[in-house]
């Protein structure tokens, strides 16, 4: 399916398409006076009120056994604070399995578009969407090995995913296509990456050495889904900018 | 104590007033809040959009009731945007629409076992049954695009499982419409759960319809428009059960004492402090404004309020989950359709009513593609395969 997503056409956004309506509405624009002093501040001064009387986004759920108010007694007893990395494995659980419906969109999109040199395979794809899934599990035993409760929505899990809703809104787009929902799953990688980093240190601060050696092969996996992701960006973005016969097999 | 509406004066009408802030600096948290609080908020936001949907069509028809009614309305759009303003932002619309969803059938199934006609009582069962398969379809929707277990919202009170399966919910139009409650004879209750019903289902269908093309996904969008068409129908139904003969002073009487009830019930059931003080704030608002317009009814029609309003208010709605009851009524009644205004077994369904069906649904159902094999589970659909699996992606990618 031809669809190249940087295509030359009558886009009417920018200030140049009408000279002489841009004219009239820079001199409109120029002559009039605010209706108030200040300056763009008056609105983090706003925020910063409602910031002081507001509650946070919620908490990290007590634990539902016994087993799970031991080991939170215990980590208390030791000076820790055992939420903090529940709260942060919750945001792993969350953002993993979104991952696997991010790779089932990208698949969908490989159907349609084709791939190009350099492109991305659909064996790839379903590797990582398998990777992605066996995160997922990983991180769910090992909140249930601490005694937290897997299926929660933890502030740091509710946090993350309003920071990234767009990516998996941009990869169930149809007029979006795969060249362009890339950047989606770059979004995604780069997040991830940096946080199974962060998950990988708390671990250790905490002492749950054994899980920092697991969280540690989900990175090195993560990085080559990293890897990837920018090697198909950086090669289908070339192809597209080429001309003539040289764009043989560029994204469409 | 039940409430006495003729002895509660409530709050002035002048006296009830707002700033920008205090509309909207109250939020619940979507994680640690009761799912029952976002049913209130989400229930008494589509009350008072009934209020001024009301509100505006009376003013366009009656002369006299033009002032009045603009005075009123001002405060109940304000209370509106208190209630709605509640929701937080991190809740996305798909978050909400469960939320809607659990609406209809939580409060449905109360008013139906509440209801002392057995016609209306058969109808709120009939909808809810359909709004009970709405939930499972979004659930399906949400787990599928953003891999999120709508259990976050539902907090285990609802069932998330097949209802009336929504593809088989299309009818024509003169298969929704239903007869009226005779005004002289009727319960007070039944007038109050026709209008509360009412108020609930078109909310969730201008709600529909002004978020489904926000979403990218054609089945999304597709699914949006389904389930709104089918809360078209609800609206249909439910305002069908209320007498068209009520003069139009009586009901907004009605809809003052609906408002009085409903607030009144939320009170009854809020554990939030904050929240509850909305609640206690609103009931008290909302007395002053049944007191203006009894004092209207008495002046403009020469009738007595206490002909149509009940000296107490009736037992509150339960803000509790009605598992057993919607599971039953789900083995009863899901073979059920409607034909004409009377409810028959779906082998009875009218030929227009078939005609109409196969005509919507010839490209393909959007609600069966939604949820097609979708089967709940803690963790969402995903949680099952991801335990069959490793714990890590094993082997290099080529």
């Amino acid at each position: 399916m031809e669809r190249k997503a940087s295509g030359l056409g009558m886009n009417r956004t920018g200030i140049q398409t009408s000279p002489v309506n841009s004219k009239k509405a820079i001199e409109g624009a120029e002559q009039s006076q605010p209706s108030s002093p200040g300056d763009a501040s008056a609105i983090w001064k706003a925020r910063q009120a409602f910031a002081r009387e507001q509650e946070g986004l919620g908490s990290v759920p007590p634990p539902g056994t016994l087993k799970g108010m031991a080991k939170t007694a215990v980590d208390m007893l030791k000076g820790g604070r055992s939420t903090v990395f529940i709260d942060k494995l919750g945001q792993r659980a969350g953002f993993e399995r979104t991952g696997v419906r991010l790779y089932e969109s990208a698949l969908s999109k490989l159907e349609v578009y084709g791939t190009w040199d350099g492109g991305p395979s659909r064996e790839q794809l379903e590797k990582i969407r398998r990777d992605e899934l066996s995160h997922f599990a990983l991180v769910k035993r090992s909140i249930e090995k601490l005694g937290g409760d897997p299926t929660a929505l933890t502030p740091a899990a509710d946090l993350q995913a309003s920071l990234s809703e767009g990516v998996p809104k941009v990869l169930a787009d149809p007029r979006v296509n795969l060249l362009q929902s890339l950047d989606g799953l770059l979004t995604a990688e780069l997040v991830d990456n940096a946080s199974w980093e962060l998950l990988i240190e708390l671990a250790r601060e905490l002492g749950h050495n054994e899980l920092a050696e697991d969280f540690q092969r989900a990175l090195d996996v993560e990085q080559e889904h990293l890897a990837l992701v920018r090697s198909w960006i950086a090669a289908g973005v070339k192809l597209e900018a080429r001309l003539g016969e040289e764009a043989a097999g560029a994204p469409v | 104590m039940a409430l006495d509406l003729f002895k509660e004066k409530g709050v002035p009408l002048d006296r009830q007033v707002f700033t920008w802030k205090d509309l909207t600096r109250r939020l619940y948290s979507k994680l640690d809040n009761d799912a029952f609080t976002r049913v209130r908020v989400i229930l008494m936001n589509g009350i008072e959009s009934e209020a001024l949907r009301f509100s505006h069509a009376c003013a366009r028809m009656n002369r006299q009731l033009r002032e009045p009614l603009a005075l009123i309305r001002r405060v109940e759009q304000h209370q509106q945007t208190l209630v709605n303003w509640m929701n937080p932002p991190d809740q996305s619309p798909v978050e909400t629409t469960l939320g809607f969803e659990q609406v209809a059938i939580e409060v449905t199934a109360s008013v139906a076992q509440h209801e002392p006609d057995p016609y209306l009582a058969q109808a709120y069962r009939f909808g809810m049954l359909e709004d009970f398969d709405h939930l499972y379809r979004y659930s399906a929707l949400y787990d599928r695009l953003e891999g999120k277990d709508p259990n976050y919202l539902i907090q285990s009170y609802s069932d998330i499982i097949p209802g009336r399966p929504t593809s088989i919910e299309h009818r024509h139009p003169l298969d929704d419409v239903r007869r009226p409650y005779d005004a002289r004879t009727a319960a007070p209750l039944t007038k109050i759960h026709a209008l509360t019903i009412t108020a609930a289902e078109h909310q969730t269908h201008d709600y529909y319809m002004t978020i489904g093309p926000m979403f990218t996904d054609p089945v999304a969008r597709m699914l949006y428009a389904e389930i709104a068409s089918i809360e078209e129908q609800h609206v249909t139904q439910y305002e069908s059960l209320s007498d068209p003969d009520e003069s139009w002073l009586e009901k907004w009487l009605l809809h003052e004492a609906v408002e009085v009830y409903n607030y009144y019930s939320c009170l009854q059931y809020e554990s939030d402090p904050r929240i509850k003080e909305v609640w206690q704030r609103f009931v008290d608002y909302e007395l002053g404004h049944l007191h203006y317009v009894m004092q209207l009814f008495q002046q403009l029609e020469g009738r007595d309020p206490a002909e149509i309003l009940p000296k107490e208010l009736p037992e509150p709605i339960r803000f509790t989950s009605h598992r057993e009851f919607v599971r039953k009524v789900l083995r009863d009644e899901v073979h059920l359709s409607a034909k004409g205004t009377e409810f028959v077994p779906r082998t009875e369904e009218s030929e227009r009513t078939l005609r109409y069906r196969d005509q919507l649904n010839a490209d393909g159902s959007p609600s069966e593609t939604a949820a097609a094999g979708y089967r709940w589970r803690p963790g969402t659909e995903l949680a099952e395969e991801a335990e069959r699996m490793g714990t890590y992606g094993e082997g290099r990618i080529q």
